[in-house]
């Protein structure tokens, strides 16, 4: 293990933390603010990533896509909410839970039918698909460090958003009194409306900077859903600013885990001990990590305060 | 006048029903239909309907009716369907099962209920080897035979050091114990990955900082595209050459078209196999269905067809009559006339294949070689009835 190497997969930890922190920042708020157990947010990343790369193949441009498909799915969130979520406020968590789910099977269903089963491919331009020396001797795709400088500045955009405006301070009295705040004059419909739109859209991003990494198909977004059920309760529900810090740290666990746990246990087991039990345990390296913080801080790092 | 129609109508139904069901054959189809595998479900739900297309809809002469169920990729499931397969449907046949883990969770339930079972895919080495039961016949291969040529071939190409990458389940430590059956070079990595894991980037850090000659790795659907993209995206042809199994695929291939010319695998089926069924195969299942069939297609196609055959030579509907019937080799498939070793799995040709580009400039596999001829598993020997 050389230092390069190790720093080299910091760089893979937090964008694939950032991408996280994109899907759970909307989850936690939904969650926390709304009070909604929503389970269908991996398919609005699989909207993310379809729209990208259906606009990018009809257009012939990528950035053209990216740019048609964040209204999109801006709009997929706001109809989203106004034909069914907001029938679900009002109901216990369970049959949040059983309408949700049925979502998932829904838009899996309906891409489908509009796209095939099979994967779709998203190439980037080339403009995008060059290489950095990060380090000497270390060179990194220019889209991976994209992805991060994106991810780290709609974290700062949603920090600012949620903590220094107007729009923000209405959200936040909305979370912890939503009758109150309806009795001052606020449309907490509208703002529901609103907060839910906005989280579809992060995690539509999320799904468009994915796409041109790994393959567009249909499910795409669920192992996404379960990593970032983990950062919420890692982070505190309804936190964003645990959320950030939770996706990072469940990033940076996972792919160190992953890469260096096998050769770590090698060093004192036998060879095929280790390489039973290695793959084993990095995969549950970010389960361990979540019952280890819930030990300590039973409602997660940042649990918002109200 | 109308009454009287109607009456024979529906006369003719029934009469028509109850024959059916007199000695309807039944097969329960256990394939993966959802979730990011569902496209290779997909082409082996194809493959079966266009065998049961070229029989006439019947299986030795029975009418024949598959129920098809989806396993998603889930031990769990599995064993559920299997048990309503057998239980409910009373199925005469439990086939298919893409995933080595799957059957392995569902053999015993279908082999000790005495019905048949039969691999439309996946061939974990316990089922060949001391696990082995007489009501299970693979029609695909044994995990390790696919990777044995490979590794036969790399040895044979004189490459001196490899990394190999595989996902963390039955068939991936198979493919990888059958691949260092051959090669004799220096292992410098040997990974284990998550089974439908999509991005890839950390292992090949590792990989670029480990600077093997060649890289082999065994990723089946979707995971290949992503690994191969994604080696693409690293640029990193210019650190090593990469070696594939079930990885560049007719799964994979629509997805990686261009980016996957002039790469190698080897597979105990390919798209331009020269034999009569092969030709009738590919080319019916391409004006039927668009696109090149991959192996698991062809996979499933030649179970329906070892089913018709079994049941038509024997003459009979009993397990043991088809066992015994298949156990004795001689199946016409896509693959020729299929040979079976003592554990019924097929003894076959392993071919080196290249990715090409068809006429129409469609990405496929075009056999360059032999890498070996008539091979079985190694576990055979273990295996006692």
């Amino acid at each position: 293990m050389t230092i390069t190497l190790l720093l080299e997969q910091v760089f893979n930890g937090i964008q694939s933390g950032v991408t996280l922190f994109l899907v759970a920042a909307g989850l936690t708020l939904i969650l926390g603010i709304m009070d909604l157990v929503f389970l269908a947010h991996g398919a609005q990343v699989m909207i993310g990533a379809y729209a990208a790369t259906g606009f990018t193949l009809l257009t012939g441009n990528f950035y053209l896509g990216i740019f048609l498909a964040i209204p999109l799915t801006f709009a997929s969130g706001y109809l989203l909410e106004y034909l069914i979520i907001k029938h679900l406020y009002k109901r216990d968590h369970m049959e949040q839970v059983l309408a949700t789910f049925g979502l998932i099977l829904f838009f899996n269903e309906l891409i489908r039918i509009g796209f095939g089963p099979a994967a779709l491919f998203s190439n980037l331009p080339p403009s995008l698909s060059g290489f950095v020396y990060i380090l000497p001797e270390t060179p990194y795709p220019v889209f991976r460090l994209i992805v991060i400088f994106i991810g780290l500045a709609l974290a700062i955009g949603i920090y600012i958003l949620v903590a220094k405006t107007r729009m923000g301070a209405m959200v936040r009295a909305g979370a912890a009194n939503p009758d109150m705040t309806a009795a001052l004059g606020v449309n907490i419909h509208m703002l529901r409306r609103f907060i839910f739109s906005v989280g579809a859209s992060l995690a539509g991003v999320a799904g468009m900077m994915l796409a041109p990494l790994t393959v567009v198909e249909p499910g795409m977004g669920e192992p996404l859903l379960i990593l970032s059920l983990v950062v919420i309760i890692i982070g505190g529900i309804g936190s964003v600013r645990g959320a950030f810090i939770a996706a990072v740290l469940v990033g940076l666990v996972d792919t160190i885990g992953r890469v260096f746990l096998p050769d770590m246990l090698r060093a004192f087991m036998s060879q095929s001990a280790a390489d039973g039990a290695g793959p084993a345990l990095a995969s549950m390296m970010i389960y361990i990590l979540m019952a280890v913080i819930l030990v300590f801080k039973p409602t997660g790092l940042f649990p918002p305060k109200g | 006048m109308k009454h009287t129609i109607m009456a024979v109508a529906v006369t003719t139904l029934m009469l028509a029903n109850s024959s059916a069901f007199a000695d309807t054959f039944k097969v329960g189809y256990m394939t993966t239909l959802s979730g990011s595998a569902g496209i290779i479900g997909k082409q082996m739900q194809n493959g079966v309907n266009l065998a049961l297309k070229h029989t006439g809809g019947k299986l030795g002469g029975h009418d024949a009716e598959v129920i098809f169920v989806d396993d998603q990729r889930k031990p769990d499931v599995a064993k559920q369907l299997a048990n309503r397969l057998i239980k409910r449907d009373k199925v005469n046949v439990v086939a298919g099962i893409i995933w080595s883990n799957l059957l392995m969770a569902i053999h015993k339930q279908v082999t000790r209920s005495d019905i048949l079972l039969i691999s439309s895919n996946a061939g974990p080495s316990p089922l060949a080897g001391d696990k082995c039961h007489k009501n299970f016949v693979s029609m695909s291969w044994q995990n390790d035979q696919t990777s044995e040529g490979m590794g036969k071939y790399m040895q044979d190409a004189g490459i001196k050091s490899v990394y190999m990458l595989a996902p963390n389940y039955q068939a991936g430590k198979d493919m990888l114990t059958g691949f260092k059956r051959h090669f004799k070079g220096e292992i410098i990595g040997e990974v284990y990955t998550k089974l439908g894991q999509s991005d890839f980037q950390a292992e090949l850090s590792a990989l670029r900082s480990a600077k093997p000659e060649a890289t082999f790795i065994f990723q089946p659907g979707g995971m290949a595209v992503n690994f191969v993209k994604q080696w693409n995206q690293s640029n990193m042809d210019s650190v090593s050459k990469l070696y594939s199994v079930f990885a560049v695929d007719g799964i994979s291939l629509p997805a990686l078209k261009e980016t996957a010319i002039g790469t190698i695998n080897t597979q105990t089926w390919s798209p331009d196999l020269d034999n009569d069924m092969n030709k009738k195969f590919v080319a019916d299942y391409k004006s039927a269905y668009g696109g090149y069939p991959s192996f698991y297609a062809a996979q499933a196609y030649d179970t329906m067809m070892a089913i018709d055959h079994a049941v038509r030579t024997s003459g009979s509907t009993k397990t043991e009559a088809m066992r015994s019937v298949l156990a004795k080799g001689n199946i016409p498939t896509t693959r020729g006339l299929l040979a079976m070793n003592t554990n019924q799995f097929p003894v076959q040709n392993v071919y080196l294949r290249e990715v090409i580009l068809d006429k129409e400039g469609n990405a496929t596999l075009k056999i360059i070689g032999t890498v070996m001829e008539n091979h079985g598993d190694v576990y055979a020997k273990d295996c006692k009835f």
